[in-house]
């Protein structure tokens, strides 16, 4: 009797236990098939995104290939003469319009950006480093355009009365742009500050190091990469920047002599003139548009190597 | 983990249900806008396809006078398309397009090739800064400031202030318009300052007192001043009078006189409501 009892207890919890592999093993087939379905969309996903660059690309190349050939690399990179009515197609003044802009932002942005987030990530009560960091992320959602009417109402009048010249200039770009990379510059040299083992700070200050000689001999260096990726990707920033460039900077066609004469750059070509561009002039414009892909490219590289130089 | 992935799969279809939905509510009001007529008034319905190419000047109203009148007769397809003056008359002449745009006058060797009508005029303000002296400016004079040649207001009798000199970008059809009134076709100096509308020239010239600029007349405001120009007061009655010079016309010209399709669009253009539609967007009615 308790034999019997007993193979059909086994028999009965045999039976449940093969209940629940199926029923388990169900389960894990439906999370087989959710998790297909899941990473095909995931995967459909990225390939239209990268079909969509792609397309991008070979449309900007198929527009300004023909048109720099036409003229000749040399002619289009290199002569700053550029009447595109007039079939003269040399965007030299807005190469060195861009670089001009983008560097004079940089010379202030990065100092005070790079201080900024020490100060953030070493220096102040956790309290305020929070919300500093708050407002810096609203300071990099204000939209392009906003700036630039603050830049063209304020800036460029007082650079007018106080400097001479009529204000739209190199020196109202530079400001407007510097404003506008600092988030960039700030938030990623933070993270980079913040990313240093504490180790590292720990042993600097056991060895008698006061803090400042910490931040500067310890933790800088050891931020090196991540500092040099925000100095870069904002540089990246104020080279693509258009709206608030084009609206206080003037937009002449010549190399500028000084900071306060006024200056095109090429995202400034671009938007200025495709309203009514038709022909080789619209194709000139999608040639300016190539260089400045060619030029973000090669940045993009540069911080590739440069984050990988450092680590080492 | 069972309940969370399906929880997640349904929340993906919700989405993709929703999305769809409402493509297909959009889709939806759209077809039913088109099937209601506008106007019933127009009763003969117009079918067939009106081509209209030239000057690139008068192709934002051409595109906006199209647009008007393709809603208003649903079954006809007005395409606008640019290239300039001459070319829109030579393919009025040839019949790539049923109606070329100009906006010059007709030389007198296409005048017999074409029938031509005008549909609206054009006139371009030289402005300056409201606390400028200046008055009056001759026509070669605002050349010189813009060719470079006249630097200073002194040189002008004006205070002793450099000027600035403000343009449109190449392309833009008042710079078109500038270049072949007043500068007789020669280059700006490059040194001026570009804006690409022209409310940012009105505001350049607007904050800068030595600034120098030009926009389209039906744009003038308080913000800035307009100079005579050789003496003439740059208004709308001067321009329809023509004794204001700096101007020019806007025309549509056809290999015969215009028929068909061609003359119900041009006498859209020409009604009240085409003029109106014209003064909107910038131009002097010839009314």
């Amino acid at each position: 009797m308790e034999k019997i009892v007993e193979i059909d207890m086994i028999k009965s919890k045999k039976y449940k236990d093969k209940a629940g592999f199926r029923k388990r093993n169900n389960a894990m087939l439906k999370n087989i098939n959710a998790e297909k379905l899941i990473e095909t969309i995931l995967l459909l996903s990225a390939a239209a995104f990268i079909l969509v660059i792609v397309l991008i690309t070979l449309f900007i190349f198929a527009k300004g290939v023909p048109l720099v050939m036409q003229v000749g690399i040399d002619d289009f990179l290199f002569n700053s003469d550029w009447r595109p009515m007039k079939g003269a197609f040399g965007i030299w003044a807005m190469f060195v319009g861009s670089l001009t802009v983008t560097f004079s932002s940089m010379l202030w942005a990065v100092p005070l950006g790079i201080i900024t987030a020490v100060f953030m990530a070493e220096i102040a009560p956790p309290v305020i480093g929070r919300w500093l960091g708050r407002l810096i992320e609203l300071l990099a959602g204000i939209p392009s355009v906003v700036y630039g009417f603050i830049g063209l109402i304020v800036i460029v009048p007082f650079i007018r009365e106080v400097l001479g010249g009529n204000g739209l200039s190199v020196l109202a770009g530079a400001i407007i742009l510097g404003i506008m990379i600092l988030p960039t510059i700030i938030n990623i040299a933070r993270d980079a500050i913040m990313a240093v083992p504490q180790e590292y700070k720990e042993s600097s200050l056991a060895l008698g190091a006061t803090h400042y000689q910490t931040i500067a001999r310890v933790i800088i260096p050891a931020a090196r990469s991540g500092i040099i990726t925000a100095v870069v990707l904002g540089m990246g920033r104020a080279i693509g920047e258009t709206m608030a460039v084009v609206m206080v900077t003037g937009n002449s066609t010549v190399i500028p002599e000084n900071i306060l004469s006024p200056v095109r750059t090429m995202t400034s070509n671009i938007v200025l003139e495709m309203g009514y561009a038709a022909g080789d002039h619209q194709a000139a414009l999608f040639a300016t548009g190539m260089v400045l892909f060619i030029f973000i490219v090669c940045l993009n590289l540069m911080v590739t190597i440069s984050a990988k130089a450092g680590r080492k | 983990m069972q309940y969370q992935n399906t929880r997640r799969i349904s929340s993906f279809i919700l989405l993709g249900l929703l999305l769809l939905g409402a493509a297909l509510v959009s889709g939806c009001s759209k077809e039913e806008a088109k099937e209601t007529p506008k106007s019933p008034e127009l009763v003969p319905v117009l079918t067939g396809t009106l081509t209209i190419a030239g000057s690139t000047s008068v192709q934002p109203f051409s595109e906006v006078l199209a647009e008007k009148f393709m809603a208003e007769n649903q079954r006809v397809k007005v395409n606008v398309q640019g290239g300039g003056s001459s070319q829109g008359i030579e393919a009025a002449i040839s019949g790539a397009a049923n109606i070329g745009a100009s906006s010059r006058d007709l030389k007198t060797e296409e005048k017999s090739k074409v029938v031509d009508t005008k549909i609206a005029l054009d006139g371009i303000a030289i402005v300056v800064n409201p606390a400028n002296t200046m008055k009056s400016l001759k026509t070669e004079e605002v050349r010189n400031i813009y060719m470079g040649n006249i630097k200073n207001w002194k040189e002008l009798g004006g205070p002793d202030a450099p000027i600035t000199v403000v343009s449109r970008e190449d392309g833009s059809g008042t710079r078109e318009a500038f270049t072949t009134l007043i500068m007789d076709k020669k280059d700006i100096i490059k040194t001026a300052i570009i804006q690409n509308s022209t409310g940012a020239v009105r505001t350049t010239v607007a904050g800068d007192k030595n600034a120098i600029g030009y926009i389209s007349l039906a744009n003038l405001n308080n913000e800035i001043k307009a100079v005579e120009i050789d003496g003439v007061a740059a208004t709308v009655d001067n321009v329809k009078t023509g004794i204001y010079k700096v101007q020019r016309p806007f025309l549509y010209v056809t290999k015969e006189a215009p028929t068909g399709l061609a003359k119900v669009f041009m006498d859209f253009v020409l009604s009240p409501e085409g003029q109106k539609i014209m003064v909107e967007e910038g131009a002097i009615s010839i009314k």
